[in-house]
């Protein structure tokens, strides 16, 4: 199988999706001949021309708006936020239309918009290029919330979202964008939503992470492997709807649990993570669910290191599970 | 077409302007008549289902009827309805079938869309009429999408969306106003100002002369209508969306007209607005000027507008008992429709709902 970056991955099944179906088209902010600001969509107007690889004027509502209505007459949008921090103009329009358009019409009208928006820190973007948002989305019922870690999961999710039926937001970590290769492989390649994956197998403690705090989890889990503890490494993929029964078959296994996200704790998507591994795996844990988070403070820019949650945060927690 | 100046149609002499005549037969003249008729009985017996707690909310359109229907005539097969809440005559003139909308307002197992939503919250697949929402103005970027998907397969279609004079000091009126001006996609943005936003005069909404003159900055055509003069909004609209359907791309219509009722059956619009106020536009009344301008043109007389309005109230009545007989949705139905198929979470909660453990 090919090598491609996490970057390079998205690009080319943008690619492939738009060849393989005319209804399909990109959108955004600087996305035609700018290639966009990380460069996904580069040499996608010289392909399939302006109107299918649209510049849009500079309102995010409007580009999800209007993406909202181009999906219910047939057409299938994907939509670039240019970074996930810049995605709230557009939260009325998620939240109030995209994602209820389908119950409130009772499947009359749905809109199977793809919204992606580059999310996380590590680029020494401050306040505001360096977001974490998905648990606002996940509170929001008809939304599917996915956060690829690897080239081919990026591929698989992507090619899922833009043939599926419902809205998808597609968080990709920024962090990872240049830096993760890995193979891909050719022709459809398609990841489920609602399908986790187990990054690394673990007898003694399970690890759940997503996007770019999965490289974290397994530089954390080396760690406890040089101290003799057998981390689980879980990436969900997809955030909602969660694949639950993958994380209580290995924390019934293992006993304990560490949710690691970058987005602030409190309320956190690893808050419901934790809540529902006690829910379900209250007899067998053996200390409880601990969690490795961004802090409750805006996004900054001269601390970003010690905002993030590192290998080392990481396996202080791991350590506190092992010898609650 | 400067925004400013305001175009009208009925004369007092019972002729029509010849620059502003929709060119309508007279069976279509009387067609006319008979949906705003239609239209003011719905609205009656809506506020009086509310009322005496049969259903528990209403919007009435009542003194907008000239809008609704004038624009709503001029739509045809294939075209996008993206209505407010408040234009339920656009759908009504265009097709929504009498039945469905009513059956809406009862939420049962009547209702197309199953009790999701408030009454006045419309949708049918059938005339394009995209679901309804509550937020004032989101439908407006949603009208500017589907004309761009249409406009991109050649169709010689066109989207309307309809807002009140509030929803154009909203984001996503400038959104989709500025989007649909670049892209000069096939959108009619027909704003109807009646004057309020809730209780809020449009006065309070902008400094600007007009809402009309505000294509201007879009780069966009902007027309202001008398919208009590119903050939005056069916002339306008109707150039408006032939105009679209041909390629020519968007226009902003501002028709003039004035909410004689209340917003909704929650509102009291005698706290701020004056009984004189009220009076004032009574007098301008869009049903009773047309039907004084039918009968100038003796197509219509004092009998026939009784008949009219007698099997109005009768096609409203025979709608509203044949819905509100409807059993509830069912329970379950709570978890579907959220995504195309149920998730393991909701099946979760339903389950749970129906053995009565939550």
């Amino acid at each position: 199988m090919p090598q491609a970056t996490l970057l390079q991955a998205i690009h080319d099944t943008l690619h492939e999706e738009m060849a393989r179906d005319p209804r399909v088209l990109v959108m955004g902010e600087d996305v035609g001949r700018e290639g966009g600001v990380f460069r996904v969509t580069e040499g996608l107007i010289d392909r399939f021309g302006p109107d299918r690889v649209i510049d849009t004027p500079l309102n995010e509502g409007g580009i999800v708006g209007m993406a909202i209505g181009m999906a219910l007459n047939g057409l299938r949008p994907v939509v670039e936020i240019e970074f996930a921090d810049f995605i709230y103009p557009a939260f009325d329009q998620i939240v109030s239309e995209l994602a209820k358009l389908r119950y409130r019409s009772a499947g009359l009208f749905t809109a199977p918009v793809v919204v992606r928006a580059p999310s996380g820190g590590g680029i020494k973007g401050g306040a505001y290029h360096s977001q974490s948002p998905e648990a606002y989305f996940i509170h929001t019922a008809g939304l599917t919330v996915a956060m690829p870690s690897t080239p081919a999961d990026a591929k698989g999710l992507l090619a899922s979202a833009v043939r599926g039926p419902d809205p998808v937001l597609l968080f990709e970590p920024k962090a990872l964008y240049r830096t993760v290769k890995g193979e891909v492989p050719e022709g459809e390649h398609l990841v489920p939503f609602g399908k986790g994956r187990i990054v690394r197998p673990g007898e003694d403690l399970t690890l759940v992470a997503w996007g770019a705090m999965v490289p974290v989890a397994s530089m954390a889990a080396d760690l406890a492997a040089a101290e003799g503890v057998r981390i689980e490494v879980i990436d969900p993929r997809t955030l909602w709807p969660l694949d639950i029964a993958l994380i209580e078959e290995s924390v019934n296994r293992t006993g304990r649990a560490v949710v690691l996200h970058e987005a602030p704790r409190t309320c956190g998507f690893g808050a419901e993570v934790s809540a529902l591994i006690q829910e379900r795996c209250f007899l067998r844990l053996k200390a409880p669910v601990g969690r490795v988070t961004g802090y409750d403070t805006p996004f900054p820019y001269a601390l970003e290191k010690s905002y993030l949650p590192d290998p080392e945060k990481t396996a202080c927690a791991v350590r506190a599970a092992m010898e609650f | 077409m400067n925004g400013l100046s305001m175009i009208a149609a009925m004369l007092p002499d019972g002729t029509v302007d010849p620059a502003n005549d929709p060119g309508l037969s007279d069976g279509d003249l009387l067609a006319v008549h008979g949906k705003m008729t239609l239209l003011r009985a719905l609205d009656e017996k809506g506020i009086a289902l509310q009322r005496s707690g049969r259903i528990g909310f209403y919007v009435p359109s009542t003194g907008q009827e000239a809008c609704a229907v004038g624009a709503g005539f001029r739509l045809r097969e294939g075209d996008w309805l993206f209505p407010s809440y408040r234009d339920h005559g656009l759908a009504l003139t265009r097709g929504y079938p009498l039945s469905t909308l009513v059956a809406q307002l009862f939420g049962n197992r009547s209702d197309a869309t199953r009790g999701r939503q408030m009454p006045n919250h419309w949708c049918d697949r059938n005339i394009h009429l995209v679901s309804v929402s509550s937020p004032v103005a989101t439908q407006l970027p949603h009208a500017v999408g589907t004309a761009y998907a249409s406009k991109l397969r050649g169709e010689p279609v066109a989207a309307i969306t309809t807002f009140g004079d509030g929803g154009t000091s909203t984001g996503d009126f400038h959104a989709a106003m500025n989007f649909a001006g670049v892209f000069r996609t096939p959108t009619v943005f027909l704003c109807e100002n009646n004057q309020y936003a809730i209780s809020v005069h449009v006065t309070r909404q902008t400094a600007s002369k007009s809402l009309a003159v505000k294509a201007q900055a879009y780069g966009i055509p902007g027309i202001r209508v008398d919208g009590n003069d119903v050939l005056a909004v069916c002339k306008v609209v109707g150039d408006a969306l032939a105009l679209a359907r041909s390629g020519g791309g968007p226009t902003l219509i501002e028709a003039v007209t004035y909410r004689m009722g209340p917003h909704s059956t929650s509102d009291d619009p005698t706290v701020y607005r004056s009984e004189e106020e009220v009076e004032q536009w009574r007098k301008g009344d869009p049903i009773r000027r047309y039907a004084a301008f039918l009968k100038k043109r003796g197509l219509l007389d004092d009998e026939a507008e009784d008949t009219a309005q007698a099997e109005a109230k009768e096609a409203v009545r025979q709608a509203v008992s044949d819905a509100e007989i409807s059993p509830p949705v069912p329970v379950e139905s709570l978890f579907e429709d959220v995504y195309e198929e149920m998730p393991r979470h909701l099946a979760e909660q339903r389950d749970g709902l129906l053995s009565g453990k939550g």
